[in-house]
Formats: C-alpha cells, sequence, structure tokens
C-alpha cells in the first residue's frame, strides 16, 4: 500500500513532464517519416484533421464532461471561429507564420465573445434544454452563414491561404491540451468539477457557478474558434454544410467514446474516430449510424453499476492495485 | 449583538405556511437546537438562512448585516455554511478536493496564474492542502483522503460534509440533522466533534437533530417548531420538559 501511493505520488510529479517528452517525440517521429518521404499522401492528409479533431474534443470536454452540461453547438462555435480567421486571413497581408497565428486568436476570440453571448442567458437551462438551444444555435448559425454575403453564402468562401501547417496544428493542440488540463486542475477547474458533481453544495460553499459555467462555455468556444481557423486553412475553402449538426454530433461522440472527463481519453478517441472512417473505406456512409451506436454503447456502458464495476476491476487490474473506487464501496 | 437574529421570518408554497413568524437569536459559539416533528419546517428554515428560498415575509441578520436577499453563495461568503439533511458531496471528486473546494474563496491565485502554473498557484496549493489536511484529521478522515466521496460510508460522508463547511470558514454553522443514519457510538463521537469544532473554531452551530440524547448532550436552547410556528424556546432541559412540547411529540 504504502509502495503504491508512493509510487502514485511519484507518477503525479512527473506525468506532466513524460507527457510532453512523448509529445515531442510523437512530433519528431512524423517530422522523420515526413522527411524521409515514408508516409503516403492520404496519410499526411489525416494529420491535421486529427489535430483539429483533438482540439474539439479536449475542448467540448470541458463543458460536457467536467462542467456536465450537454451543449450540441460546438460545431457553430467552430464555424464563426473558422469564417472570421479566414475572412481576416483574406484581408491580411503579412508574411506567415505571422498571418495565420493572427488569425488563430482572432477566430477564438471572435468564437469566444459568441459563447459568452450565448452562454450567459442559455447557461440557466439545464439538461435537455440546454441540449436544445444549443443544437439550435449551431443550425441558426449555419443559416445565417448561408444567407449573408461576404462568407461566400451556400456556396462558400474560396481561395482562403492553405497556411495550416502540421507543426502549427501540433503546437496547437498541444498548447489547447495543456491549457485545460491546468485549467481543470486549478481552484477555477475544482469550482468547475464541482459544480458538476452537485450545484447546490457548489452554491452552498461560496461558489459564483454562473460565473464559472461562463467561463467554462467562453474558454471551450475559444478552443472550438481556433480548431476551425485550423481546418479552414488547411483546407482552403469553408463551405457551411461542414458545420452541421452532425458535426457536433461527431464531436460528443469523440468525448463520450474517451469518457467524459478524460483529457487522454479525448485524445485518443479523436484520432481513432478520425482515422477508422478513412481505413474502413466505405464505411463513411454508415457513419453517422456508427457514432449512434457508439453512443448508445457507452451509454449504457456508463448508467449501468455492473459495468462501472467491471470496468473499476479491469482497472485495478490494470494497474495491479485496488481502484479509489472499490476499498471504501465493499467495507460498508 | 446576537451573531444571528432572525426577524418574523417567513415563507409560503401555494397556500402552505410552511415557516411563519420565525424569531431565533443565536449568540457567538453558542450550541443551538432546532427540533420538531417531521414536516414541521425545520429544513426550510435552514434554506431560508442560506438563500436556497427566498423569504416570503421577514428578515435575517448576521452580525447585523442584513442577508435576505442574498444568493447562497454570497451567503456563505458573508459566514453562513451548512450541510444538507440528505448528503450533498461532490461524489465523484476526492474526500481531499472536497474540502479543497471549501477553500475556493480563501485562495486567491487568477485564472492566468492557474493556467500558467504561476508561483503563487505552487504556493497556494501547498498551503491549503495542508490546512484541509488538517480539517480532513480533525474528523478522522485524514487516510481516506484519496478515496472518491462516494465511496465513503454514510457516517464519513456526514463528517466530510462538514469539514467542506468548516472549510469556508464560517462564523454560523448549520447542520441538517448530522446523526442521521449514525449509530450511538458513533453519534457519541459526532457529540464530541461538534463541541470540539465549536472550541476550536470559536463558531456558533444552529443543528437539526431528532435524536434527544444528542439535543440534550450538547445544545444550550432550542427552538421546537411545530407546522411551521415557533412552539418553544429557551433552555434545552426546560424546554424538553414543556408540556405542549411533549405533546406534539405524543401526538405524531
Ligand atoms: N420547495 C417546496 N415546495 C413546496 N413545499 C415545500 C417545499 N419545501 C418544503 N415544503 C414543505 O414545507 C414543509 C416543511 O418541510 P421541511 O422544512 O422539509 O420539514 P422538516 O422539519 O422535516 O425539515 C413540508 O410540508 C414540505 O412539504
Ligand atoms: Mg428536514
Amino acid at each position: 500500500m504504502k509502495k503504491a501511493e508512493q509510487s502514485k505520488v511519484m507518477w503525479n510529479k512527473y506525468k506532466p513532464f513524460i507527457w510532453a517528452a512523448a509529445a515531442v517525440v510523437i512530433y519528431i517521429v512524423i517530422m522523420l517519416l515526413d522527411g524521409f518521404d515514408m508516409l503516403s499522401r492520404h496519410q499526411k492528409s489525416l494529420l491535421i484533421p486529427i489535430l483539429v479533431n483533438v482540439i474539439l474534443a479536449v475542448s467540448l470536454n470541458l463543458t460536457t464532461g467536467f462542467l456536465g452540461e450537454l451543449t450540441l453547438g460546438h460545431a457553430g462555435f467552430m464555424s464563426v471561429g473558422a469564417y472570421a480567421g479566414c475572412l481576416l486571413s483574406l484581408s491580411l497581408d503579412i508574411p506567415e507564420p505571422f498571418r495565420i497565428i493572427i488569425c488563430l486568436v482572432f477566430g477564438g476570440l471572435v468564437a469566444a465573445v459568441f459563447g459568452l453571448i450565448i452562454g450567459v442567458p442559455v447557461l440557466r437551462l439545464k439538461g435537455d434544454y440546454l441540449a436544445i438551444v444549443t443544437l439550435a444555435f449551431g443550425e441558426i448559425i449555419r443559416s445565417v452563414i448561408v444567407n449573408l454575403e461576404f462568407t461566400g453564402g451556400a456556396a462558400g468562401l474560396k481561395g482562403i491561404p492553405r497556411s495550416t501547417t502540421f507543426t502549427i496544428a501540433f503546437l496547437c493542440a498541444a498548447i489547447t491540451i495543456v491549457v485545460i488540463r491546468n485549467l481543470v486542475y486549478s481552484r477555477q477547474g475544482l469550482a468547475i468539477r464541482s459544480i458538476r458533481d452537485n450545484r447546490i453544495a457548489a452554491e452552498s460553499i461560496g461558489m459564483p457557478v454562473s460565473k464559472y459555467k461562463v467561463l467554462a462555455f467562453v474558454i471551450a468556444a475559444f478552443f472550438a474558434g481556433v480548431a476551425g481557423v485550423l481546418y479552414g486553412q488547411n483546407l482552403g475553402h469553408l463551405s457551411p454544410s461542414d458545420f452541421d449538426y452532425n458535426k457536433s454530433i461527431e464531436i460528443l461522440v469523440i468525448v463520450v467514446l474517451g469518457g467524459m472527463g478524460s483529457l487522454t481519453g479525448s485524445v485518443i478517441s479523436a484520432i481513432v474516430i478520425t482515422v477508422l472512417p478513412e481505413v474502413l473505406r466505405g464505411a463513411d456512409d454508415y457513419r453517422m449510424l456508427l457514432y449512434a451506436v457508439v453512443l448508445i454503447v457507452m451509454m449504457i456502458l456508463n448508467a449501468s453499476p455492473k459495468a462501472q464495476e467491471m470496468k473499476a476491476n479491469l482497472a485495478a487490474r490494470f494497474r495491479r492495485r485496488k481502484p479509489d473506487g472499490v476499498p471504501g464501496g465493499k467495507e460498508e | 449583538m446576537a451573531l444571528l437574529e432572525t426577524k418574523n421570518l417567513g415563507i409560503s408554497f401555494g397556500g402552505l405556511r410552511a415557516v411563519d413568524d420565525f424569531n431565533i437569536c443565536v449568540e457567538n459559539e453558542q450550541l443551538y437546537g432546532l427540533i420538531g416533528p417531521n414536516g414541521a419546517g425545520k429544513t426550510t428554515v435552514f434554506n431560508l438562512l442560506t438563500g436556497v428560498y427566498k423569504p416570503t415575509r421577514g428578515s435575517f441578520f448576521l452580525d447585523g448585516v442584513k442577508l435576505n436577499g442574498k444568493t447562497p453563495s454570497q451567503i456563505n461568503q458573508a459566514g453562513i455554511a451548512r450541510t444538507f439533511q440528505n448528503i450533498r458531496l461532490f461524489k465523484k471528486l476526492s474526500v481531499l478536493d472536497n474540502v479543497m473546494a471549501g477553500f475556493h474563496n480563501d485562495m486567491q491565485y487568477s485564472l492566468a496564474a492557474g493556467i500558467l502554473r504561476l508561483p503563487s498557484y505552487y504556493k497556494q496549493e501547498k498551503v491549503y492542502k495542508e490546512k484541509a489536511m488538517e480539517l480532513l484529521k480533525v474528523f478522522d478522515l485524514q487516510n481516506e483522503a484519496e478515496y472518491l466521496a462516494q465511496n465513503l460510508p454514510y457516517g464519513k460522508q456526514r463528517k466530510l460534509e462538514i469539514a467542506r463547511a468548516l472549510a469556508t470558514g464560517p462564523k454560523l454553522l448549520l447542520l441538517d440533522e448530522p446523526a442521521a443514519g449514525m449509530n450511538p457510538h458513533e453519534t457519541e463521537e459526532l457529540m464530541k466533534t461538534i463541541r470540539f469544532v465549536r472550541d476550536t473554531f470559536h463558531i456558533a452551530i444552529l443543528l437539526i437533530e431528532h435524536d434527544m440524547n444528542l439535543v440534550t448532550g450538547i445544545c444550550e436552547e432550542v427552538t421546537v417548531l411545530n407546522f411551521g410556528q415557533e412552539l418553544a424556546k429557551g433552555k434545552t432541559d426546560v424546554v424538553l420538559n414543556d408540556p405542549k412540547v411533549i405533546t406534539a411529540y405524543l401526538g405524531e
């Protein structure tokens, strides 16, 4: 027991460094593979979409996993950021990478402002209502974009500089993960997680609940906006239909599959969900069906106590020690 | 001046006057009992005093500061903390984090300091972790610090809720049936702990309790509620021998 505890403390202490090292290694390996022309065009084309989905999933996890509010409009924030950042890139004539950096920040900020405008009234709603209103928000944004002149309407926005590089996307994903992780494990993040577990108790110990709900919403929107800019400047064009509710559902599926409140899970799941349909050629038609099945299975797994117990036992075996869950529960 | 003072506090739900003309004076460092049959309105009084419900009549003051109309969060910051009859812990958080959450407003580091992991983050997290461990020790929970709160046995969950409330540094602590579900031995321990808490933290405690041994054992004064109205109040032994009170309980 003592030893296990010690190793846990050690692990927690070095975990950030291990992750940082892993990220650097992954980056170098991919750069080397690319340098020696060992990646097919198809493989290369997946790298940035994976990173975009990582950013989307990790940021949605902040509201859905850590704050515990089911929002279905993440693609809406992504589109606002994408259009804002890409429109700016069209009229900015400065050298890269300064231009894309400015566009990324701008796209993120505009999305964050939308997060604030929508977050303040909407976060008074709960559960299903919040889900429905955020879903509607995403669709409204999309139809507004379709009907506007300067966004290119339904035909989309073309001729966007294709400035997203693997390095920039990788850095953005790394920053997103670090910022959200540090936030979640700070006093502000503890408040966010407390609100998820019991709002009334959180208020009773003096936490400004609305403030933190809006904060989580705004930060998630910011990173969704950043992901949108990366997306647009990777493809070179934007079309409103890229950001319909299917995209919001896809991000939600990634988060649910990776585990609510698990950042590592979100990252791994983003990779799997982005790569899988490409590997299973032809499965694209069944993509939404696949998502539906994944959602249902995960919900059942997470809701059933039997499944929970199995998961705890598996985790225990994996770690070769009793999970936090089991001892107290069994004693009773 | 009394620490807590209420003036004709009351609330109605539809036509039902759940609490009516409630007047109470709790002094600094006093142990005060609020008793009465089920449905008498005791929990409703706590909900009024913590801003969960807005009173439809009357007002209340802590240290002379009017608190009715304030939000639960503001009332906590003004110095009232509570526990809940049906325990409300942060179930998926560790025992330690539950107490750390209580220090939320004491810890001052900014959002940027948290995200960028500036020195103020490390300094304050360390200081408050130690404080939280000290609080856990008071309730003999220090060995379960890393457990998830939901995995604690019932009696310990009640204690953890008190520890979390204390972390907010209240002047007045409201305990809603703290001994519910505890065996006589645990109740005995709890009585000692409540006294210890009052003496070390120098706070007043207002508690709702059905266990008369606990009430007579630690409460200096009590108020008896019945159908939302005050039936009797005063020194504990006097009130509990009042025929009115005995009938109210027997008539139940
Ligand atoms: N939110 C509410 N809406 C309607 N009635 C309520 C509400 N809260 C409490 N009551 C009623 O007020 C009365 C007192 O309840 P409560 O304060 O919980 O009693 P107790 O003394 O057992 O703690 C009960 O009749 C209860 O049904
Ligand atoms: Mg009650």
